[in-house]
């Protein structure tokens, strides 16, 4: 076939780049309304609709997989994928690798969300997917790593930039969690049950250091890989100081993986390990904002761009996030505030300022500069571009906020003695003053989700007035 | 050695990531599996029985963990609320942990006996006849469902391999006897799972319909356990203190 023909020549291989960004943003809009379905479940019970395959605890795992593996999965492919190839003038090392690594990713996501519905998962937040999708997780991210080495090697520079050693952290990181993790022994091969190997305080332990690590490299280190191509691209200047790329990538890199046992304070866990991983978290602070100030500074000079460049607005926004989510997270680690905040919607808030204000913000600041760059054309609509900015902002903090009143409040209340010496509130005084938050806090996931939406509009008009051959 | 190095060279690159990331966990993990207070001695803790597994499974299942904590930590809201802190003993067998990290409902680790049967019946069926400002689903096909226990000897052979001691062999079963009691021994041996179940399930009518032998059955069987395991009138109050 001649088309066929045609794109082993171009320099570059942007056909697996536009395929995982469409499916990014199906996947942002299915996640995501799972997400404010969940949500609406909480405030409104009967939404459950007496349905097995509908209810919250099923949906949860539905909402968390979508969004973290598809659509953030999805955006780092497709961004790994371009600016591994533009940054090492060379083109991806091979197409049927890069084939496969999309349709494996897809297949993966699909089964994951259809055998969390049917009831098969492991019982490991983030990580429920059962042990035949772990197997093809496996493999899929094996070839990832081998194709994304292999193009670093073709490599016509002779350096690596700054944005690769993220992504290669990121991909090594993931594997050496999820391997780790999964480690189960399946009920028989023809079963989709299995038990992990681990138990107890030893299985806990596992399962936050991948859980705290998934957020640490899935959704931290990778998307500043994409910070560090497109912040700079979009501005027009270079980045602030590579001295503090440097030394903030390898901070981060070594300091995250202690922190996981955070998340298990006050636990049966040993109390060494527990103040250990607080320790770490604070030290976390400064490779956090090592980052976050490389970034807004590498706009010092065009700050007026703020105000005419809605790409621009969503970078330094999300920038603005990070740095507020990786202050947040050290504090919550110290034992005396965790003592406060475990348990309650203040965890749910704080992931979700990270996770819409960070991780989703710079996709979508991203993907507006890239997507009609892969499509040879103009975004369809700088207007609708400023809409979702601002559904996206008021989004997250309707969200946000709702869930800091919450959990603050939940937490007070369950510690609450009255004058003598009783508990103040039966637990179910907590659960039904935090409904009207509960509602807040849908509404704020819809107001993200209309503007996710939107954004699909936008490229769907923009890709449709756009071509794939390259000039 | 110069950056510049390491930016020029994938290899050393990947090298230098991969101790960079491989230290946290060795560090804070690894010892856990070798350090033996890490899992305080304490009598009573012993594997599920044939049911428990099976109605365990359905809690996994149906997702009961992200919104129940099976972790009571050492405070004393937490005690006059749920009963004496979590060890980390008494989920030993647990594979995997259900520990938890939110409670949108309230925790579970110390729910055994605390209400009966037909009320755990009732409240999966439908919470808000029996709690009406709570926010949980309605689970009405569990006293609906036939509980499936076809494959329960593999069930219980899966966990065997990752080292709960469910026995096979008449040795260890005796082994089991020596450790566990004849009681809690008999229902850890793999050959006669089927029928143990069925007996548990007949006994203990958590459903409330002995007729029947449904999902109902397991899931309370299980809940009733959480937490009975460990008889702490048995300890000093400051007996755990020193594993922490």
């Amino acid at each position: 076939m001649t088309t066929a023909s045609i794109k082993n020549t171009e320099q570059y291989n942007y056909d697996v780049i536009r395929k995982f960004a469409i499916m990014t943003l199906v996947w942002g809009v299915v996640g995501m309304l799972a997400g404010v379905y969940i949500a609406s479940e909480l405030a409104f019970p009967v939404l459950n609709f007496d349905n097995p395959y509908i209810t919250f605890g099923r949906l949860r795992p539905v909402h968390t997989g979508t969004v973290i593996f598809g659509f953030g999965g999805s955006a780092l492919f497709a961004t790994s994928y371009y600016i591994v190839q533009r940054t090492c003038q060379a083109r991806l090392f091979s197409n049927g690798l890069a084939s496969f690594t999309f349709w494996g990713w897809q297949a993966i996501i699909v089964l994951a969300a259809l055998g969390n519905v049917m009831g098969y998962s492991q019982g490991r937040e983030y990580a429920e997917m059962e042990w035949p999708i772990d197997l093809l997780i496996e493999v899929v991210w094996i070839a990832y790593l081998v194709l994304f080495v292999a193009t670093l090697m073709k490599r016509k520079q002779p350096h690596i930039y700054v944005a690769n050693w993220f992504y290669l952290a990121f991909i090594l990181a993931t594997a050496l969690l999820h391997t780790f993790n999964n480690l189960a022994v399946p009920v028989s091969l023809f079963s989709m049950k299995s038990y992990s190997l681990f138990s107890g305080a030893q299985d806990a332990m596992t399962q936050w250091w991948y859980g705290h690590n998934a957020v640490g490299f899935f959704l931290t280190a990778a998307f500043l890989g994409m910070m560090y191509y497109f912040v700079p691209k979009q501005a027009g200047r270079p980045i602030y100081s590579y001295r503090l790329s440097v030394l903030h990538f390898w901070a981060l890199v070594f300091l995250y993986m202690w922190a996981g046992a955070h998340h298990l304070h006050w636990t049966a866990i040993p109390d060494w390990t527990s103040t250990l991983a607080a320790t770490f978290s604070i030290m976390l602070l400064l490779p956090s904002w090592g980052g976050m100030v490389n970034g807004i500074l590498t706009l010092s000079g065009a700050w007026d761009k703020m105000r005419t460049d809605p790409i621009i607005r969503f970078l330094i926004v999300s920038l603005s996030f990070y740095g507020m989510s990786t202050f947040e997270g050290p504090i919550m680690s110290l034992k005396d505030v965790n003592a406060l905040s475990h348990y309650t919607d203040w965890t749910i808030g704080h992931v979700h300022s990270g996770a819409l204000g960070w991780v989703a913000m710079v996709t979508f600041g991203s993907f507006y500069h890239m997507v009609p760059k892969l499509w040879n054309t103009q975004m369809y609509s700088n207007r609708l571009i400023n809409i979702h900015f601002w559904l996206a902002t008021i989004g997250i903090l309707l969200y946000i906020t709702a869930m800091w009143i919450s959990g603050i409040m939940a937490g007070l209340m369950w510690r609450a003695f009255d004058d003598f010496g009783n508990l103040q509130y039966a637990f179910i005084e907590a659960v039904a003053a935090a409904h009207n938050l509960y509602v807040m806090r849908a509404v704020g996931g819809l107001f993200f989700l209309s503007g996710i939406v939107l954004m699909s509009y936008n490229m769907y008009k923009t890709i449709k007035s756009g071509t794939t051959e390259q000039a | 050695m110069k950056h510049d190095n390491i930016e020029r060279n994938v290899g050393i690159l990947i090298i230098l990531t991969m101790l960079a990331i491989s230290a946290g966990g060795l560090v804070e993990i690894v010892p856990l599996f070798f350090i033996k207070e890490t899992v305080e001695k304490v009598e009573g803790v012993h594997p599920y029985s044939p049911l428990e597994i099976r109605g365990r499974d359905i809690y996994i299942r149906e997702g009961c963990y992200l919104c129940h904590s099976q972790m009571i930590r050492p405070f004393r809201d937490e005690a006059l609320r749920y009963g004496h802190y979590s060890l980390a003993a008494e989920s030993k067998y647990d594979h995997p942990f259900q520990w938890g990290s939110k409670r949108t409902g309230p925790d579970l680790a110390r729910v055994g006996g605390k209400y009966s049967n037909d009320w755990h019946t009732q409240h999966l069926t439908a919470p808000r006849s029996l709690v009406p400002q709570s926010v949980m689903p309605n689970y009405p096909w569990l006293v609906k469902t036939d509980l499936d226990y076809s494959d329960i000897q593999g069930r219980m052979k899966a966990l065997r391999a990752t080292g709960v001691p469910y026995s096979i062999s008449q040795a260890e079963f005796d082994k089991n006897v020596k450790e566990f009691g004849a009681d809690v021994a008999k229902n850890l041996h793999i050959p006669d799972a089927e029928k143990n179940l069925l007996a548990q399930a007949q006994a203990g009518n958590y459903d409330t319909n002995p007729d029947k032998l449904t999902e109902t059955d397991a899931l309370v069987a299980y809940l009733q356990l959480l937490g009975t395991m460990v008889d702490f009138k048995k300890y000093d109050d400051d007996y755990f203190g020193k594993f922490r």
